[in-house]
């Protein structure tokens, strides 16, 4: 092995790439040939969050003019960083999804200063003033479609206990295990939500084990919000358990025990990023839609779905789709210790950042979050 | 057993009496130390293609890509100095105590703990100056790394313990701290959904090496190599470790405090996993969370063994897996391989290198006459 020798030669050599690397930044946003690039933090087909990016990168390779490059398990440290700028210098990328919540703070902000003219959208950030202009952050109130899966739970328990397998206790999976909570209530006033926590995202042992255990107590129909649902809904058709989906469309791994789901649809949103950057529209740097947004979606009802939970649920989605919307969290709820966390008289809507705050289970749902 | 009585031991053991000896008798050996580590890596490559081919792929464009990915320019030399740079440290955590025939794995602990400790003082420390809080830092992260490897050597000193099961414990013990007070008492309250502490502020983060990308990890790690090397075979201390290490009865009985060596080398080893995490967090990600269990202190273990733990070998073996972590990504990009085959290479390599153990001294050329 000689490093040295090959150093030198491409010390020069990498002079030149470089210099190719800034000329390719002050090419235009959208040149003939656009090339964007996709980082996954876990693998791309895991049924779940990674999946549900990949979905997204796929709709974009259909369309003419784009070339799509994608690395998968790009960890959460400098490791991106260097990802970015490789398909910066190295494939010539000029807009880039790295779509892990990790990757925002600091990875991704700082090859936003360093790339002042490629684009950069990031999934699930809070984008602020402070952060640079190229760069985005876009999510979805998937909570939407998790009240809609609640409602057909709720119908579809015998028990009136339902199970949820959640990764931490952070806002965003707070706000899920409430919003379908809130939904199955609507069915069944009486419904409960049994919620394990794993601890962590990705936890295949820790979730088949809470899968086990939420059957054992009783659970007949479960969801989850870790980043591979698999696991939880492979295990839970096993056990004869039904299931709500999570990310993605799970019902080919359990086509009988699959009820419905909450999945993430950026199939429509990625390739209207493109149709905005290409029309020389500016994508809002703060990127937010639910249901009627076409963001998130609710999977296909399965056949053990009876006509009364249709028809309900698709009552309330089209409450979400209207003009005036729905709001999930309204005045007058009660935590599952008894206080009252919103106001009588005040709904939050979706767009209320307080929700985004969220640090408390509603009633009904058995579980702590510390 | 004074110095020079060491000193002397190391002359006659490593080389022969220096009359009359041809160039292979003087430096058979050494040769032997790089021809069959290459040897290893090239059989390793030759069988990494074959399986690739086996996927329908071009094994040279794998080559060329691997080269380019990881040496081909000037960026990706930068990349993968950054990716080399905590693998030098984490492998010391287990090459250090190998002297004494110790198996420590538990480096990914030590780095978290180290990580943990750094971050505790930089933020005790907000207002001081940024050079005195980065040699708080290095201190910090010096001792709770170091402390957290010398539980281990304690665990086998006085009780008996399997060192290399207590320390791959302890990374899920320390893992579990690190969680416990990210999510708790040292929590931001603004890090919503990636429970993160406070920031150690941009004036305290140590910067990147003048002219590069490369952050001064690397630095660190190879000052750490060096004198970890001279340490070990250059000083009283490092014979009388390798003495132990050879046979603890005979060393005790020529009266070594092997106890005082056991806990002394296992500090040291912490330590240098501990300076890893404290970069990790002054250099890349500027307080801690829980992407800093990015794996790094696993990575070492492989660097260790294929550097068969000599100090100064780990340089070179940790720069090579930073390139095949480096180009990984190219390969994904390029070829369409799934991320799982770097680690397929990592593996076959590290099959090659152990087997090529039987190898040594048995080359009948190298032996020279005599």
């Amino acid at each position: 092995m000689d490093f040295g020798r090959i150093s030198r030669r491409h010390l020069l050599q990498g002079g030149a790439a470089l210099a190719a690397g800034s000329a390719l930044g002050l090419r235009g946003a959208m040149a003939a040939e656009t090339t964007i690039g996709f980082i996954y933090v876990g693998s791309r087909d895991d049924y779940g969050y990674n999946q549900a990016h990949a979905q997204g990168a796929a709709a974009l390779k259909k369309l003419p003019g784009l070339k799509v490059v994608e690395e998968e398990k790009v960890p959460e440290t400098d490791a991106v960083e260097k990802t970015i700028e490789s398909m910066i210098n190295l494939d010539g990328a000029s807009l880039l999804f790295p779509t892990s919540f990790g990757y925002y703070n600091p990875h991704m902000i700082k090859m936003a200063n360093k790339f002042p003219k490629l684009r950069f959208e990031h999934c699930g950030g809070l984008w602020s003033e402070k952060d640079p202009k190229n760069a985005g952050s876009y999510f979805g109130y998937i909570d939407e479609a998790q009240y809609i899966s609640g409602i057909v739970a709720g119908y579809s328990s015998k028990s009136g206990k339902l199970g949820f397998v959640a990764a931490k206790p952070i806002p965003q999976v707070l706000r899920n295990i409430n919003a379908f909570t809130l939904g199955a209530r609507l069915a069944n006033p009486k419904a409960t939500t049994q919620v394990i926590f794993t601890g962590d995202w990705s936890m295949p042992v820790k979730e088949a084990e809470a899968t086990n255990s939420l059957i054992d107590q009783g659970v007949d129909v479960l969801t989850c919000h870790v980043d591979g649902p698999k696991t939880m809904v492979e295990n839970a058709a096993r056990r004869g358990a039904m299931v709500c989906g999570y990310h993605v469309n799970q019902s080919p791994l359990a086509p009988k025990a699959y009820l419905t789901g909450a999945e993430w649809n950026w199939e429509a949103l990625y390739p209207k990023f493109v149709k905005m950057i290409a029309a020389g529209e500016t994508i809002p740097n703060f990127y937010r839609g639910g249901l009627k947004e076409e963001i998130v979606k609710t999977s296909p009802y399965g056949e053990a779905v009876s006509a009364e939970a249709r028809k309900h649920a698709d009552d309330i989605k089209a409450k979400f789709l209207s003009a005036e919307g729905y709001a999930i969290f309204k005045g007058g709820l009660v935590d599952n210790k008894g206080k009252t966390v919103i106001a009588a008289g005040t709904d939050r809507g979706q767009k209320d950042p307080e929700l985004e705050k969220m640090d408390y289970l509603v009633e009904g749902v058995l579980g702590a979050t510390s | 057993m004074t110095t020079d009585a060491a000193e002397g031991g190391v002359e006659a053991a490593g080389v022969a009496p220096a009359a009359d000896v041809g160039f292979l008798q003087r430096y058979g050996a050494s040769i032997e130390y790089i021809l069959i580590p290459a040897a290893a890596l090239i059989g390793a490559l030759a069988v990494f293609g074959l399986f690739v081919a086996m996927y329908g792929k071009n094994p040279l464009d794998l080559y060329f890509y691997m080269y380019y990915g990881a040496f081909g320019t000037w960026f990706s030399w930068q990349n993968t100095l950054t990716r080399a740079a905590p693998l030098i440290l984490t492998a010391l955590c287990t090459a250090l105590p190998a002297q004494l025939g110790m198996v420590i794995i538990g480096g990914e602990g030590a780095l978290l703990i180290g990580a943990l400790s750094a971050t505790a003082a930089a933020l005790a420390m907000q207002g001081a100056a940024p050079i005195v809080v980065q040699i708080a830092m290095v201190i910090a992260g010096v001792i709770g790394g170091g402390l957290w490897i010398t539980l281990s050597g304690a665990l086998r000193q006085y009780r008996g313990v399997n060192e290399t099961i207590s320390s791959l414990l302890l990374v899920y013990i320390g893992l579990a701290i690190l969680n416990h007070l990210v999510e708790g008492a040292m929590r931001d309250p603004a890090s919503l959904n990636k429970p993160s502490t406070r920031e150690i502020g941009a004036a305290n983060m140590i910067g990147t090496i003048p002219g590069t990308d490369v952050h001064w990890g690397l630095v660190f790690g190879l000052v750490a190599a060096i004198a970890s090397y001279i340490l070990i075979y250059h000083t009283t201390f490092g014979f009388a470790a390798r003495v132990a290490g050879g046979n603890i009865r005979a060393a005790k009985i020529v009266g070594l405090g092997v106890g005082k060596l056991i806990l002394t080398i296992c500090f040291l080893a912490g330590a240098c996993a501990g300076l890893a995490g404290m970069i990790e967090v002054a250099a890349v990600q500027g307080r801690t969370n829980a992407n800093l269990a990015a794996g790094y202190g696993f990575t070492g273990i492989l660097v260790a063994f294929l550097a068969r733990q000599n100090p100064l070998a780990i340089i070179p073996v940790a720069i090579l897996l930073g390139g095949i972590s480096a180009s990984g990504g190219l390969l994904q990009r390029r070829l369409g391989l799934p991320d799982a085959s770097v680690l397929v290479l990592q593996g076959i390599i590290f099959v090659f290198v152990l087997a090529s153990d039987a190898l040594y001294g048995r080359i009948g050329f190298l032996k020279g006459k005599s």
